[in-house]
């Protein structure tokens, strides 16, 4: 039996650990074999992306080697995949490298794609890859004052990140002395000012509070110098624009027709893609209509990591995946809160406080165990 | 000829029912129909407030087995 990962991101990582573990026997004997391509031998922490973009990160925290973070064995080859061919259970990669496989696992990501709206690359500041982020600490450490606008575009990894880089965006002007200098200004796409109707009945008041504006039922459709232009015929005028910009999957995925905006369809308890038995899909990879987040992979990892290593062993699944989510929600001033929530279960989160913010602060670090399987 | 997508968001918290629809809408093409399932009680009020004020058409609305389903057609 081989299984196939593609992607070494936070999802593909933690599940072929937690197959490396469950299917420790079959590996040794050599009756099952675990592969990983991926396009780096680097691994990210994407969360910390947040952080490096005000300052509280530095960029050398952000990576480890990916070979370091994987079980001794797995096969861990740095050769993207370029060719999926379903049909015949095989792929091919960068280097030509024909791989063919019996279990397939996709766990590609997802990109920002500021292009997708006129303007926004050229005339916003975004943190979604290292450069972007250490542009935007440097572009915010000349910041004298001014109109600062935040615009989200849909969708978009990490439904937290619009309300957290709002609140770090306040801490920083304050830390600095300029948030008198400063008029912010929140837009959101749908009519509250977050998708989780507790979070925004939390979140808006706290806006009042510290002088924060929003408009909400904003989608951008166009930027031109000094102007966002909403599809709902609005505007907002900026010295500094921050987005959070519209994502879209890998284009490899994309190339090979897997799915519409690089996503692909996906069984929302199996997590196979649909009309594959043997092709599973993790991560922000899927289209699933939930949070692109790094708690959604490793949540979606166990189950199909305790999923396929039943088949192999057993012949049959085990499990549902049952929609669970934890995210962690930076609220500023040095608190923070969370929100936890399932298919059936909508989230409640409760007040924020110091030490959520430093347990957060602590799992930026703990989470190169968390992608090891330990925690 | 358009097609008529399906936007399954029933029990869904985050990003939510009208953020999926968006989502969908962007990829979609013009002329469109797309069809949202959603299980969120705000859903009947907040999916045509957006639809109206962005200038699409709410083809049909109904609930069926506590499921409000509604028809979208992307006019621009």
């Amino acid at each position: 039996m081989h299984i196939l990962v593609v992607g070494g991101g936070m999802g593909g990582t933690i599940l072929a650990n937690n197959l490396a573990r469950r299917l420790s026997g079959e590996l040794e004997q050599g009756s099952t074999k675990i592969t990983m391509v991926s396009a780096s031998d680097k691994h990210m922490y994407q969360p910390g992306l947040l952080y490096v973009a005000v300052g509280k990160m530095s960029t050398s925290e952000l990576y480890r080697d990916q070979k370091s973070l994987l079980e001794p064995t797995i096969d861990f080859h740095v050769d993207p995949v370029e060719k999926f061919d379903l049909d015949n259970n095989s792929v091919t990669t960068k280097s030509g490298k024909k791989i063919s496989y019996d279990i397939l696992c996709i766990a590609t990501g997802s990109r920002g794609d500021a292009a997708a709206i006129p303007g926004l690359a050229e005339n916003a500041c975004q943190f979604y890859t290292e450069a972007d982020a250490v542009a935007m600490y440097k572009k915010l450490s000349k910041f004298e004052g001014g109109k600062v606008v935040v615009a989200t575009g849909v969708p978009h990894k990490c439904p937290m990140s619009p309300l957290e880089i709002t609140f770090f965006l306040m801490d920083y002007f304050k830390k600095r002395g300029i948030w008198d200098k400063v008029d912010l200004h929140y837009t959101y796409p749908i009519g509250r000012v977050h998708s989780l109707a507790p979070v925004a009945e939390w979140a808006a008041p706290e806006f009042d509070k510290e002088g924060i504006t929003y408009e909400t039922l904003f989608n951008m459709k166009e930027v031109v110098p000094g102007k966002v232009i909403s599809e709902e015929d609005s505007s907002a005028e900026f010295d500094l624009l921050i987005t959070v910009p519209p994502h879209k999957g890998m284009k490899v995925i994309e190339d090979n027709e897997l799915g519409k905006g690089g996503f692909i369809p996906t069984d929302k308890k199996r997590l196979n893609m649909e009309g594959r038995d043997n092709v599973y899909v993790l991560g922000d990879t899927t289209n699933l209509p939930i949070s692109k987040a790094g708690s959604t992979a490793h949540f979606e990892a166990e189950a199909l990591g305790e999923n396929i290593a039943a088949i192999v062993q057993m012949g049959e699944p085990v499990r549902d995946y049952d929609g669970k989510v934890f995210c962690f929600i930076e609220a500023g001033d040095g608190k923070a809160t969370y929100a936890m929530f399932d298919y059936n279960n909508p989230p409640n989160p409760q007040a924020p406080t110091s030490g959520l913010h430093w347990f957060k602060t602590a799992y930026n670090r703990m989470y190169w165990a968390s992608a090891r399987g330990i925690i | 000829m358009s097609e008529r997508i399906l936007v399954d968001a029933k029990n869904t918290f985050c990003p939510g029912p009208l953020m999926e629809l968006i989502s969908n809408m962007k990829m979609a093409e013009v002329g469109d129909e797309l069809e949202l399932l959603s299980t969120d009680e705000g859903s009947a009020a907040d999916i045509p407030e957006w639809i109206n004020k962005v200038g699409h058409e709410i083809l049909e609305s109904f609930t069926k087995e506590d499921v409000l389903h509604i028809v979208v057609k992307k006019i621009k």
